[in-house]
Order: C-alpha cells, then structure tokens, then sequence
C-alpha cells in the first residue's frame, strides 16, 4: 500500500466499521492511510455497492470494490470482483495509476 | 485375522480433505496466485479422493477374505464395523467437499449487480465520513490534501465488507 503513496495516490477505504474497529485493524496492520467509517453504509448506498444482509449478523456491508480515482474525482478504473475472495491485485493497480499525471 | 487392522487410507483421506477445506481460507487465501482460483486445495481434495478410494477398496477386500462365500447382510462383527467407519468418513469428506465448493464458488459469488456504481470517466460522488480518529473527512478534500508533499494524482478508493 505505501507503493501506492510513491506513485502520488493516495488508498482510502471505506467499510461498515466504526472508527473504533477499523483503528484497531489499521494499528495490527500497520496501515497509515486513511481508513474511513460508514456504519450507516450511506456512502455505500450511494456507489451501489450495498451488500444487504451479507454481515454475519445480518448487517447491510459493502461488497468488496476498489476505484481509482483522478485528481478531478473521475474514475479512471474499477473493479468490480465477482467473487468475495477475488480482490484486486497492487500491481493490476499501480498499473493504472502509472498513466495518472 | 482377528485384529483390527486400522485402516489408515480412510482416515488419511478425511483429514487430508479436512486440511484441503481449512487451509484456503487460512493459507491460500493470502496469496493471489492460490486465491483467485483454488487450484491448490482442488489438488488435495483430489488426493484425499484417492485415498479414501484406496481405503473403501481395502474395506470391501477385506470383507471379501474373511468369507468368501458371504454376501451382504450377513452379520460379521469386524469388518461391517470396518466397513461403518469407513462409510462415514468417505461420506464426511464428500460432504466436507462439496461445502467447499459451495462456500468459494456459489456463496462468494452471490454479490449485489451493482449497476449504478460509479463507472469508468463518471466523477465519483463526493462524500464525507469519519476517519480512524472520528474526524470528518471529505473526498474532495482526500483528493486535494498532499501526498508525499505533492498534490496527489489520484486516490484509490477500497471498499471492504469489514469487520463488523
């Protein structure tokens, strides 16, 4: 993730934890971005990506997606995994955010 | 052949496919190249199949040596107890198999369509949430704060079922 910070893009996410939960996350994981809390899934309603009912007690989450974004706010690339263990990989990414000026 | 010999491929194999559930999502799945695709938990799925093969075979052929002449039904105390265990534990790996595939093939893939997501050139809608310290952050202002003492090129957005 600190790839991403070399090449100017800066990685935000954004999940249903409260702030308590997601700090505890970034302080194991030794993550330094931003980590942003929607527990509401507001935000996640708006993208769309509102996975209804999938938390294990039932909860609305977010389905897993990543964005990239220009300086502008303008998607430049998105994906959209099928399957929840298939993520996006860094290097698929950084390709991308290569051609960003 | 009064002892009970035990039959070490059936148990072998349902461990093996116990091992071949537990490790994808404890192992493989921190590795893309195993991720993506399953194909190093299929392999063992596939070698406890043969192994489970292997101790059936060695069930019913043991079966067969202490009579001959017998068919089914007819009562022998050790290899029908045998024979039981072995029945329950392919049966267990089966079932522990197709688990598998219904957990990484059809439950993960049950995703929301997601047709009105922001898409390639949209502007992505701006948005404000609290950040780790409870502070709220905005995008435009994710976008617009420096990077590495830059302005930034651009801001990866990382969307996760989280924790909960």
């Amino acid at each position: 993730m600190a790839k991403f910070e070399e090449v100017g893009i800066r990685p935000v996410t954004i999940s249903v934890d409260i702030p308590e939960v997601s700090r505890d996350l970034r302080e194991k994981a030794g993550y330094t971005f931003t980590f942003l809390s929607d527990p509401k899934a507001e935000v996640i309603r708006r993208y769309d990506l509102l996975h209804a009912g999938a938390g294990t007690d039932g909860q609305d989450i977010a389905r897993p997606a990543e964005f990239l974004l220009d300086s502008a706010g303008t998607v430049r690339w998105v994906n959209l995994t099928e399957n929840y263990w298939v993520r996006a990989r860094p290097e698929q990414i950084l390709e991308v955010a290569k051609t960003l000026r | 052949m009064n002892a009970r010999r035990i039959n070490w491929p059936i148990w072998a194999g349902f461990l093996l496919s116990l091992i071949a559930f537990l490790s994808y999502f404890f192992v493989f799945v921190r590795f893309p190249v195993t991720r993506d695709f399953p194909w190093a938990n299929l392999l063992l799925f596939a070698l406890a199949a043969a192994l489970l093969l292997v101790g059936v075979r060695r069930t019913l052929a043991t079966d067969r040596s202490h009579d001959p002449s017998s068919t089914l039904g007819v009562d022998r105390p050790h290899p029908t107890g045998s024979k039981i265990v072995a029945a329950i534990l392919a049966t267990l790996s089966v079932a522990i198999f197709g688990f598998f595939i219904f957990a990484t093939f059809i439950i993960a893939r049950r995703l929301p369509t997601s047709h009105s997501a922001p898409q390639i050139s949209q502007k992505a809608p701006d948005f404000t949430l609290s950040d780790t310290n409870g502070k709220s952050v905005s995008l435009s202002e994710l976008l617009a704060s420096p990077v590495n003492g830059n302005a930034p090129k651009g801001v990866l957005l990382v969307f996760y079922r989280g924790y909960w």
